[in-house]
Formats: C-alpha cells, sequence, structure tokens
C-alpha cells in the first residue's frame, strides 16, 4: 500500500484532464448525448475534410521521412564519400536552429515554387524537421547490424539496392517503426508551422482548425464540441502510443535525442 | 546497381556514387528545406520585406528598430521568466517522477504510461484541454472560484500547470534511460557499505545521472525560449499582452504587421542566442560526460 497509494494518487492527477475532456465532450445540458459531436462534423469547412487533410499531411510526412532517412542512414551507415560528415552535421544542425527562424523564410520559399498553402509543401517541411532524429536513428539501426550479414550476399553479386531492399530492411524495422511513430505524432500534432505555411481554411489540418473555433471574434464558445474536438485529435495518438509503446521509447533509449 | 566483382574485398562500402545516391535525397531536404531558407532569412532581414508587394533594402532598419519595440522587450524578460520557472519546476517533477517509477515491479508499467500519457497528446489539443477545464462557467474548478487566465501571474501560473502535466512524462521517461544505465551492482555496494536511500541518491544516483539531467535542461531551456503553442492557444498573449513569448512577437510582425523583414530579423536574434546557448550547453554536456 505504501508504495501504491502515492503512484495511485498521482496517476489519478495526471489522467483527470485526459478524462474529463472526454468526459466534457459527451455532456449536454440533460446529461449525455453525442450532439457535440454531431456538430463538429458540420463545423467550418466540415470535420471530414479536417480529417483528410490531417491524415494526408501526416501519411505524405511518415512515408517521406521513412523514405529519406532509410536512404540516408544507408548512406551513412555503410558507405565512403566526400562530403559524407559535412552533410551528416548539417541535417543534425535543424535541431539547433528555431522553428521560427526557419518557418518565415519558408513561407516566402514554398510561395516562390508554387507550394504556398499546400498539404505536400508542409509535408516536406516536416520531413526536414524529422530529418536529424530520423537519420541519427537509421544511421545506428544499419550500423547495429553485423557486416557478415550483408557480405556474403554482396560476394553473391547482389548490388547494394538488392542488399539494402532484401537483407537488411527486414534487420531495421524497429528502427522504421519509431522513426515512422515520431513522424506521424510530430506532423498529426503539429500547429506552429501550418498556422504560418496554411492560410486557406480548407487545406487546415485538425488543430489548426480546432483551435480555431476559440479565435472566433463573435458568437459564443462551445466548450463541449470543443473538447470534442479534442478528443478527435487525441484518441489516435493514445492508441498509437498505447500500441506502440516500445518503439516510442526505443527513440529515447536511442540517444537520438541527444542529436 | 552493377555486379561487384567477387574479388573486391568490402566492396560496397568502397563505392563513393551508390552512397552519394543514397544520401541524394537527404542532401536536397537539406539543402532546398534548410540551407536555402537559412540564407533567405539573413537577406529578408536586410530588407523591408512587406508581406505583399516588392521586397527593397533598408538595412540595418530591421536590426535597429529592435531596442524601440516595447513589446519584444517584455517579450524577452516574460519568456526569460518562464524559462527558469519552467526549467526549474519540470526537472524536479520529472525527477521526483522517475525515481517513482525506476523499480521493476508490477503495475509500474501502468505508472509510466499514465505519467507519459499526456506527453502522448498534442500541445495544441492539451491547451484546448485546459482551456476547458480552467473555464470556471464550463470546467469542474469554478467552484475554487480562481479566476485562471484574469491576472498575469494567474496565467503564468495555469499555463506552467499545463506545461507541467504535458511535459513531466517526456522527461521523465529521459531521465529513466539515465536511471536504468546505473548498473544495479553499484547500488548493491553502496547499500552493503551501509549506505542510507538519502545518501544513496545524494552520491550515486544524483552524480550519475548528470550527464541525462544536463540532456533534459537542454531540451526543456531550448524549448522554453521558443515557446509559442502554450500561450498562443491557452492565453492568446493575455491579460494585457503579459504572456507574449518572443516567437509570438514574431509571428505578430510578420502576420498581423505584415513585416517579414522585421520577423526576419528578430528571428536572426533568436537564432544567434539559442546557437550560442547550445554550444554553451553542449560544452557543459561534455564536461558532464566525461566526468
Amino acid at each position: 500500500m505504501k508504495y501504491y497509494s502515492p503512484r495511485l494518487a498521482l496517476s489519478v492527477i495526471f489522467l483527470f484532464p485526459l478524462i474529463w475532456s472526454g468526459w466534457a465532450s459527451v455532456q449536454g445540458p440533460d446529461g449525455l448525448t453525442t450532439a457535440n459531436y454531431r456538430s463538429i462534423v458540420g463545423f467550418g469547412e466540415g470535420l471530414g475534410t479536417y480529417v483528410t487533410n490531417s491524415l494526408t499531411l501526416s501519411g505524405m510526412t511518415v512515408i517521406g521521412t521513412v523514405l529519406v532517412a532509410t536512404l540516408g542512414g544507408y548512406a551513412f551507415a555503410r558507405f565512403s564519400f566526400p562530403g559524407k560528415n559535412l552533410l551528416f552535421l548539417a541535417a543534425l544542425a535543424i535541431l539547433m536552429v528555431p522553428y521560427a527562424t526557419i518557418l518565415i523564410p519558408l513561407y516566402v520559399l514554398l510561395d516562390y515554387v508554387g507550394l504556398q498553402n499546400s498539404l505536400l509543401g508542409l509535408s516536406l517541411v516536416f520531413v526536414m524537421f524529422q530529418l536529424p532524429f530520423a537519420l541519427y536513428m537509421m544511421r545506428n539501426s544499419f550500423e547495429a547490424i553485423p557486416r557478415e550479414i550483408e557480405e556474403s550476399a554482396l560476394v553473391d553479386g547482389a548490388g547494394s539496392l538488392r542488399v539494402l531492399l532484401s537483407v537488411l530492411l527486414p534487420a531495421v524495422r524497429p528502427g522504421l517503426v519509431t522513426v515512422g511513430l515520431f513522424a506521424f505524432l510530430a506532423s498529426w500534432n503539429d500547429f506552429f508551422a501550418p498556422l504560418i505555411l496554411l492560410s486557406d481554411g480548407a487545406s487546415f489540418p485538425l488543430p489548426v482548425a480546432v483551435v480555431s473555433m476559440t479565435q472566433r471574434t463573435f458568437g459564443a464558445i462551445d466548450y463541449g464540441v470543443l473538447q470534442a474536438g479534442v478528443m478527435v485529435m487525441a484518441i489516435p495518438c493514445l492508441i498509437l502510443f498505447l500500441v506502440l509503446q516500445r518503439y516510442y521509447v526505443r527513440g529515447f533509449m536511442s540517444g537520438a535525442l541527444r542529436g | 546497381m552493377t555486379v561487384e566483382p567477387t574479388t573486391a574485398p568490402r566492396p560496397a562500402r568502397r563505392r563513393a556514387p551508390a552512397g552519394w545516391a543514397y544520401a541524394a535525397p537527404t542532401a536536397l531536404i537539406v539543402l532546398v528545406l534548410f540551407i536555402a531558407p537559412l540564407v533567405l532569412v539573413v537577406f529578408m532581414s536586410l530588407n523591408k520585406w512587406p508581406l505583399l508587394g516588392a521586397a527593397k533594402l533598408n538595412f540595418p532598419a530591421n536590426y535597429t528598430k529592435i531596442p524601440g519595440d516595447p513589446l519584444f522587450l517584455d517579450s524577452v524578460l516574460f519568456t526569460l521568466k518562464y524559462t527558469v520557472i519552467i526549467t526549474i519546476l519540470l526537472s524536479a517533477v520529472a525527477l521526483g517522477l522517475a525515481l517513482l517509477v525506476q523499480d521493476r515491479r508490477r503495475g509500474v508499467g501502468f505508472f509510466r504510461a499514465a505519467f507519459f500519457l499526456p506527453g502522448a497528446v498534442g500541445f495544441a489539443a492539451a491547451g484546448l484541454v485546459f482551456y476547458g477545464m480552467l473555464n470556471n462557467d464550463f470546467g469542474p474548478f469554478g467552484f475554487l472560484g480562481v479566476n485562471w487566465i484574469g491576472s498575469p501571474n494567474m496565467a503564468l501560473t495555469s499555463t506552467i500547470i499545463l506545461v507541467l502535466w504535458r511535459f513531466a512524462g517526456f522527461n521523465m521517461l529521459i531521465l529513466l534511460t539515465g536511471l536504468q544505465a546505473i548498473p544495479v551492482e553499484v547500488y548493491e555496494a553502496a547499500r552493503a557499505d551501509g549506505a542510507n536511500r538519502w545518501q544513496i541518491f545524494r552520491r550515486i544516483t544524483l552524480p550519475l545521472l548528470r550527464p541525462t539531467i544536463a540532456l533534459m535542461l537542454i531540451l526543456s531551456i531550448t524549448g522554453s525560449l521558443l515557446a509559442f503553442d502554450q500561450f498562443f492557444i491557452f492565453t492568446n498573449g493575455g491579460p494585457d499582452n503579459s504572456t507574449v513569448s518572443m516567437v509570438m512577437v514574431v509571428y505578430r510582425n510578420a502576420f498581423f504587421r505584415f513585416d517579414l523583414g522585421g520577423a526576419a530579423a528578430l528571428s536572426m536574434v533568436l537564432l544567434v542566442v539559442l546557437v550560442a546557448l547550445n554550444a554553451v550547453q553542449m560544452r557543459i554536456l561534455r564536461g558532464a560526460t566525461t566526468k
């Protein structure tokens, strides 16, 4: 009991806000109701639009991050080429630069190349922000594989791409899941980058759309509907985290946060 | 890919063209989306750069007007105050939580998950939970009669509670990786020598945890100096601009005053401060690691 009671009490404190939010999202003036969820479906451009935007954005970010970091990690772990160290350091330097410092010029730059207000442009920006962590993680994953495994395949005449796809990729799968999970959570939840880079309400992802409910200049804020919006955003993350907890913790263990 | 000659001892590693090909996407992303914007932000800061319309060289006006911007100067002081408070509190809470759940026992997985779960939810969602929960007409704490964002001090306090709730588990997890790297034998030896729990914590845990604590401090300090979401969503800078962070001023300059050049100059200041801070912290961290 002496062990469990303080920990249980703290758990209740930490879980309370989420539980309250879930409870508040199904409360109406006359008790339990689905009215808040029915009402959020038609909010703004429609909940479907925002969910689709968020899924598109996160999907492209996850695929892009995994692809770039797998190829890059392979290059940094197994090849030597001129400029290798410089490129790796440049990628890690992304961690050192404030978010705002890079987003202000990106707002102008994406306009130049016709990717202003585009989910593709935004997802490329997310891939860039994920790169230090993802690259570090994948390079370490490849380095952890004994070289003998691929050498026999190479001696048998397989090219380096064949070796990557058929021999190495299965071995770095846990690293890939970790990188993909971090990329999903970051792009699904990010608020600042879409706020700056997207201007059209129809292309907003969930966080910007739901927060905009609180910033309306006229009409009362419906707090119940707002909490329904919170649940729509939070539940996928909570499920993913609980299912993939092991891979999430791996990201911390890897030392990749150190950059 | 061409077939490797079987006589080459370690073929794949040596070939620079293949290495470059695999690194090309990384290089492209780094060049186009990182290096190019960095060059552009320097250039923008030298120009009068309205949100719409042509840019015009006006160096050094964007920089010289910074000291005359009271909102920015206030935001620097406010952000520093926030950073100091949150870093101290967050470290203390995270360390406490990590110590509570460091041993492998029945149910410890549940406690770890419970403490961490707020960190899995996005910061925007977390901010909106508190936005509703601390609204006295709607939330469960109305009976306390506390006006959570009514005064500058209360707004800061409420934001700090929000950030502690959202990030304590995240920092706990960082510390936990450090705690678990301490060999059990070290503790056993200390116990055999008759050390009590406080002595073990003070003389063994804390010193061996130094590199991990240093890492946590770096992440907390840099993260807090760049705080935006919590103030934008939860307090919206209020009341009376008392919770406007530095990044919020950059945002307002760019998109409310339509002055991208000024925003670029401010973000250059942020960049210089952050890089300098990172360099200092990196040295401290390296010192802590080698000790």
